[in-house]
């Protein structure tokens, strides 16, 4: 595990942000920062907010109150007031989806190239140059293809990078949203649940590749995740969030002792509902696991 | 049961025809045809019947005997002769399949497979069938049998299969439901027509400006409905078209109203030479010019290469856009307009750039309609327009760019074809649509090529097999 680097500010900075829908409060004041270089990850029961929180990181939703901001390579991005694709486009912030949203009936490959959709239009002039075939657009497409076909081989989708990303099996799928995410060469990557419905041994595999790009590539990664195996096993920073707010943030090892966290997540009733959690876990994956 | 099914059906469709006698509408029955009707669809579910009982080898000989004397014997109406025509042939058909299926232990699923698979091995074979199509449509005037109706049919046939692929960019590639296509038809023709006579502008100099205009027209559709999705753009699209055709109506003054705009310049030979048999004095005709003998095909001819370029060159154009960024991320908007959110793309451009590229190339078609009909009116842009293109792309298989000429010949060349059945010749346009939706329900060539490939291209039929050997 590679220590936090310290900063003078953070790749990520969260102020007080709160998001409500009408009388619901799905987030209430929650702070915290998250390191570059570093994996942070974001856990909490069931509607503790955490994929709103991401959602209002990446400009689906405009938080109520708050402020988002990310700062990397000499500037600084306010997320709140940003349209979400300027979020992606400039301040380089990638996210993954909770239920796979991938562009199923394109291929593989071509997936992941429009990831690269800002810097190719550029390269091919807006259209025009690419349409008149300069070979200015047709190196650029090559680099792409390239970095594709990095990214294909870190997961292991390089023989499958011309099929239909529709029909590929529902683990390659999350393997492949998170090298389209990558694809895109974010600084700052937001992962909704990578490890959901994963195999043990393709959330082995999953820890790894985390690992893999928090230390071979300049990005801070934010995780949500409810597999605590691949959490504990990865993350450098914890924020536990229960009912909108926050209740603990520290290294691993010092929250999952906090009575804070083991009350919010296992229950009063400690013994009772870990074996509820856990039966039900190994329930999912099974069905998931076959098909 | 069939047959009453079909008797409740024609006895208003076929037997009551209304026919004026002395100005005044009055209704003639039909009732023998009637009568004949449901007797041939009585005898063709029985036969259906009694084939799928068990009985398929005497069906069949009775099926191919009916064939036979349909195509000898007198029919009262040629309709009717088609109709037991097309039966028999239905008939003959199904009981072949079904002794067919009969020695085929598949399941359905396996059969649906295979089917996938003629659909892929068709697209193999259409890699072919492009070139091969492109030089029998450069040949068409030169063929023996070609005469003025065949190249009239050709440049309709052309016309929609531009209309077509313009549309397709918006439908096939961006995936969005544009009901109101015609607008832009309607927005280019008259911007020629008006053009044309109010400055004396050129043809050549008003394809592009009436291309330019449509596809401002496009934009300024897009600004507001833009932010719609699905349904409620579909119909935005729709209110648009009708818009648009209501204000042509009205707008007396600028468009003649409902009277239209008649005597549009025709075009000339690139500005150099026109097509007329007696040139004004100082010019020279286009015949003069090559020593030719007048002929008034040459106009038509010249006519027929042009749409035939201008359609070539929107095929073009969607072939290499397809391939270009802008191209990738409307099929990624098509496919999960969110994630491409997320990616950094740039909704709202890339939904208007789609909007006026299709608006321009169906503003070129409709000054390129104007200019060969030589008159104009709002008649020609109504709905009923928009829904045959939309038909068009829709069978041919959203996206694909042959599917929409298979589908045009179908759409608008059977009904052109079948013109000796009369009033009847629309039920070829129904019945092909049925066909289409009972087979191949995503469309004719549903199967889409990746626009670039990480290794050696494989043919579409061995992707099938790749796809259904995976899990």
């Amino acid at each position: 595990m590679t220590s936090p680097q310290d900063f003078a500010e953070p790749l990520l900075r969260v102020e007080h942000l709160s998001m409500r829908f009408g009388g619901l409060v799905a987030i209430n004041d929650v702070s915290f920062s998250a390191q570059d270089c570093a994996i942070t990850a974001i856990i909490g029961p069931n509607g503790a907010g955490k994929t709103t929180l991401f959602n209002c990181l990446t400009g689906f939703y405009t938080p109520s109150v708050g402020r988002l901001t990310v700062s990397h390579s000499g500037h600084r991005w306010l997320l709140e007031r940003m349209e979400a694709h300027r979020i992606a486009g400039t301040a380089r912030v990638a996210r993954t989806f909770q239920n796979i949203r991938l562009f199923g009936g394109m291929s593989v490959l071509e997936n992941l190239i429009v990831a690269q959709h800002t810097k190719l239009m550029r390269a091919s002039g807006f259209t025009l140059a690419g349409l008149l075939g300069l070979p200015v657009y047709r190196q650029a497409e090559r680099a792409a293809v390239e970095r594709a076909r990095y990214w294909l081989d870190r997961v292991g989708l390089v023989e499958m990078a011309d099929r239909q990303a529709g029909t590929l099996p529902y683990g390659a799928q999350r393997r492949l949203e998170i090298a389209r995410a990558m694809c895109s060469e974010p600084r700052l990557l937001c992962l909704d649940e990578p490890a959901a419905g994963l195999n043990p041994r393709e959330s082995a595999d999953l820890s790894v590749l985390l690992t893999f790009i928090r230390d071979h590539h300049r990005i801070g990664v934010l995780l949500i995740e409810h597999d605590m195996s691949v959490v504990m096993a990865i993350s450098d920073h914890l924020v536990v969030l229960d009912y909108g707010r926050k209740i603990s943030d520290g290294p691993p090892a010092v929250v999952r002792h906090d009575p804070a966290v083991i009350r919010a997540y296992l229950g009063e009733d400690e013994s009772e509902s870990e074996d509820d959690a856990n039966g039900e876990d190994r329930n999912r994956r099974e069905g998931q696991g076959s098909c | 049961m069939a047959g009453l099914v079909a008797l409740l059906l024609t006895l208003p469709l076929v037997g009551l025809r209304t026919v004026e006698v002395q100005s005044r509408l009055t209704i003639e029955p039909h009732l023998a045809e009637v009568a004949m009707t449901a007797f041939l669809v009585f005898l063709g579910r029985l036969g259906l019947t009694v084939a799928a009982s068990g009985l398929p080898g005497p069906v069949l000989l009775a099926a191919l005997a009916t064939l036979g004397a349909g195509w000898f014997l007198p029919f009262p109406t040629e309709a009717l002769r088609v109709l037991a025509l097309a039966g028999a042939a239905v008939v003959a058909i199904r009981t072949l399949w079904a002794l067919y299926r009969r020695q085929d232990p598949r399941s359905q699923q396996e059969r649906d497979r295979s089917l996938d698979l003629w659909g892929a091995r068709l697209q193999d074979a259409t890699r072919l069938i492009g070139p091969v199509a492109v030089v029998l449509a450069l040949a068409l005037p030169f063929l023996p049998f070609t005469d003025r109706a065949v190249l009239d049919l050709g440049i309709l046939l052309l016309t929609y299969i531009m209309l077509g692929w313009g549309l397709n960019i918006v439908v096939g590639l961006a995936g969005l439901l544009d009901l109101g296509y015609v607008a832009f038809y309607a927005v280019g023709a008259y911007s020629y027509a008006l053009l044309a006579q109010t400055f004396g502008f050129s043809f050549w100099l008003c394809l592009p400006l009436a291309g330019l205009l449509a596809s401002l027209a496009g934009l300024t559709l897009g600004f507001p409905v833009l932010r719609l999705r699905g349904d409620y753009f579909a119909i935005v699209t729709l209110g648009f078209g009708e818009i648009v055709r209501i204000i042509l109506l009205n707008w007396g003054d600028l468009t003649g109203g409902p009277n239209g705009i008649a005597g549009i310049p025709r075009p000339s030979f690139f500005g150099i030479a026109d097509f007329t048999a007696t040139p004004a004095s100082g010019q020279v005709a286009f015949h003069q010019m090559f020593g030719l003998q007048y002929s008034p095909l040459h106009r038509i001819i010249f006519l027929y290469y042009l749409i035939l370029a201008l359609a070539l060159l929107v095929n073009l154009f969607t072939m290499r856009i397809r391939r270009l960024p802008l191209g990738r991320a409307w099929e990624a908007l098509r496919e999960d307009d969110i994630a491409c959110t997320a990616l950094g793309i740039n909704r709202t451009t890339i939904k208007l750039a789609a909007f006026a590229i299709a608006a321009m190339f169906g503003g070129i078609a409709g000054s390129f309609f104007a200019t060969r009909q030589g008159f104009i009116s709002p008649e020609s842009f109504s709905f009923i327009e928009s829904a045959i293109i939309l038909a068009i792309v829709v069978l041919g298989g959203m996206g694909s760019q042959i599917g929409v000429v298979i589908a045009t010949l179908l759409v608008i060349g059977l009904p052109e074809v079948f013109r000796d059945l009369a009033q009847y010749r629309m039920l070829s346009f129904g019945a092909g649509m049925v066909l289409i939706m009972l087979w191949r329900p995503r469309g004719l060539l549903s199967h889409r090529e990746p626009t670039i490939l990480l290794h050696p291209r494989k043919s579409a039929t061995q992707q099938h097999a790749e796809a259904v050997g995976a899990p």
